[in-house]
């Protein structure tokens, strides 16, 4: 049975498509926690009738009117693609796992 | 199996199996550019061709929400009798799959801009949205092409609001009611297309059993059904097969908490995730867009801009205009039709002539190639020509199938109908010396049919009307053929 630390760490780096070997996890494994007990300082703050933060910035409301910009030239969309096939980005096949 | 009212099922071993349904549905709104961006979607377009840094995810890019992507939301919040939150927020749903470039989809979680509202069934049964959200759609994989999986990013990013409904369905034709008043109220008010066929309207089903007065089971979910039918065919397979799983008795076989997706092609649902792999989507507040607000004044511009809704013109034409509840129901399906039956009425046609010309005939026209309209707006026929047809057709000028033969050409030449009329010598002959002649020719030689009528058989008529329809080459009118006939039988008697 891994520690709960190990455990946080392998499943973030799961839900991240990250690879990890065992030997990093192990390694990961108690910065992990240091930094979680670090975020735990904030739960003593006393929150009492405090409206809870949406967002960092006080503004609201930016928009911009339903008019068409340009779009980029295809090849620029794609010039970046690793893998480029008939217009379209090529990926390793992937079925399923879309939201 | 078999199905009893009020949505109940009986089983192989006699229980009855209550089915627990709820939807969510997505609908692409209609404006002209994405949720985010600058981008101007149209379905269809060569890939990759409508993406800009901001929707394929460049570093740096920013994203801006479209104004009226959030007029249309609150429209189609306030058709549904829903509250529109005076502030709500997005949020980040983050996961990963190759059409989502980001990483994370922009969504709205915990302060969703709309909650509560809901449709009302014919049955009078009321079936309740938990919330509407508006976030964006993602951009599209293609499996079958080749040994590599496709992305076409043209989609990613343009505005959808995601309906979720409480599970206050309980068979599969009231899902199927739900969302096809759901699709009309979309296209009524001028928010989306709903064309299931373009993606523009894509529903998951959740679906579970349990029996008559017992605590709900476990739910399972139906994913990207893309027609009325298969979410249909959906709800009934899958409560057909969970009432099955339960009634082997085994726990082992029940039902589990999964996503599942439609097989089209055999009519089943296949397991496509269980709980163990679900995902955690450790939903944020995305710090790139700011809170968004909605006040009085946008509310009403949008409640002002709400046209009468299917519901309460169906019922006015049932009670002002004297149509059956089926005339009605098709008159309002779509409101170009309903505004286009209106305006006929409107210049004078008769209401129950008028659903029927443009039922059997005129909506049909739509599907003739040589018509070549796609929308009854387009045809060259318009609310005035058809009233014109209907008062000829009223008035005797000329017969029903004589009219039905204007119609076509007015369809293909945009010609009005009396000059089709005249020019196609169509008009019905009421001079009445006219009809007498071609009836006493008629019966000249039928003494035995004539016979027949005189001992009061009635019906034997019809084998007179025949040879006189005939030989006035269908210009007679019938009603006036029958009365002479009649009236020359009995002189003569």
């Amino acid at each position: 049975m891994d520690s709960p630390e190990l455990e946080i760490v392998k499943r973030t780096a799961a839900l991240a498509r990250l690879e990890i070997t065992d030997a990093e996890a192990r390694t990961l494994a108690p910065q992990f926690a240091r930094i979680l007990a670090q975020f735990q300082v904030l739960t003593s703050v006393d929150v009492e009738g405090v409206e809870p933060m949406t967002g960092a910035t006080r503004l609201a409301d930016v928009t911009r009117a339903d008019e068409p910009r340009a779009s980029l030239p295809r090849a620029a969309t794609l010039a970046n693609a690793p893998d480029e096939r008939d217009g379209f980005y090529g990926v390793p096949k992937t079925i399923g796992g879309g939201s | 199996m078999s199905t009893a009212a009020a949505g109940v099922v009986s089983g192989q071993t006699g229980t009855r199996w209550i089915p627990v349904i709820g939807l969510e549905v997505h609908c692409q709104l209609d404006t002209r550019t994405k949720l985010f961006c600058g981008c101007e979607y149209s379905f269809g377009a060569e890939p990759n061709t409508i993406t800009c840094p901001v929707c394929t995810a460049q570093p740096g890019a920013l994203p801006v929400l479209n104004s009226a992507a959030l007029e249309y939301a609150v429209r189609a919040a306030l058709a549904l009798n829903a509250d529109v939150a005076p502030v709500s927020k997005f949020d980040r749903k983050n996961y990963f799959y190759c059409d989502l470039p980001k990483g994370y989809q922009i969504s709205q979680f915990d302060l969703p801009y709309c909650t509560g509202g809901g449709i009302q069934l014919a049955s009078g049964k009321f079936i309740r949205l938990t919330r509407i959200h508006m976030e964006e759609d993602a951009g599209k994989a293609i499996h079958d092409r080749g040994d590599a999986t496709l992305v076409d990013l043209n989609r990613a990013g343009v505005p959808l609001i995601e309906s979720v409904t409480e599970a206050d369905m309980c068979s599969a034709d009231e899902a199927h009611e739900y969302l096809t008043a759901l699709k009309e109220i979309f296209q009524y008010i001028g928010v989306s297309d709903c064309d299931m066929e373009k993606g523009s309207l894509r529903c998951d089903v959740n679906v579970s059993v349990h029996p008559e007065g017992e605590p709900w089971r476990t739910k399972v979910e139906v994913k990207n059904l893309n027609s009325f039918r298969n979410v249909r065919a959906s709800i009934q397979y899958e409560i057909a097969r969970q009432i099955e799983a339960y009634e082997t008795g085994d726990p082992a076989q029940y039902p589990e908490q999964e996503t599942r997706l439609f097989d089209v092609a055999a009519g089943v649902t296949r397991t496509m995730r269980s709980k163990e792999d679900a995902h955690d989507y450790r939903y944020f507040p995305d710090p790139d867009l700011p809170l968004v607000t909605v006040d009085a004044v946008l509310i009403e511009r949008q409640r002002g801009l709400l046209p009468e809704l299917p519901v309460a013109r169906r019922a006015r034409y049932e009670s002002e205009l004297g149509l059956s509840a089926y005339d009605a129901g098709v008159m309002t399906a779509a409101r170009d039709v309903a505004d286009f039956f209106e305006t006929v009425v409107r210049v004078g046609g008769d209401p129950k002539a008028a659903a029927n010309w443009i039922a059997n005939d005129v909506l049909r026209a739509l599907s003739d190639p040589d018509v070549a309209a796609s929308s009854i707006l387009e045809l060259l026929v318009k609310p005035n020509d058809l009233a014109e047809l209907i008062a000829l057709v009223g008035d005797g000028t000329v017969s029903k199938n004589a009219g039905r033969e204007v119609l076509d050409e007015m369809l293909r030449s945009g010609a009005r109908a009396k000059d089709v009329v005249q020019a196609m010598g169509l008009e019905q002959v009421q001079d009445t010396s006219q009809i007498d002649e071609w009836c006493r020719a008629a019966l000249a030689g039928r003494e035995a049919t004539v016979a027949d009528v005189r001992a009061g058989n009635l019906k034997a008529i019809g084998a007179l009307m025949g040879p006189v329809m005939q030989a006035s080459k269908g210009s007679a009118d019938p009603q006036l053929v029958r009365a002479a006939l009649l009236r020359i039988i009995g002189e003569e008697g």
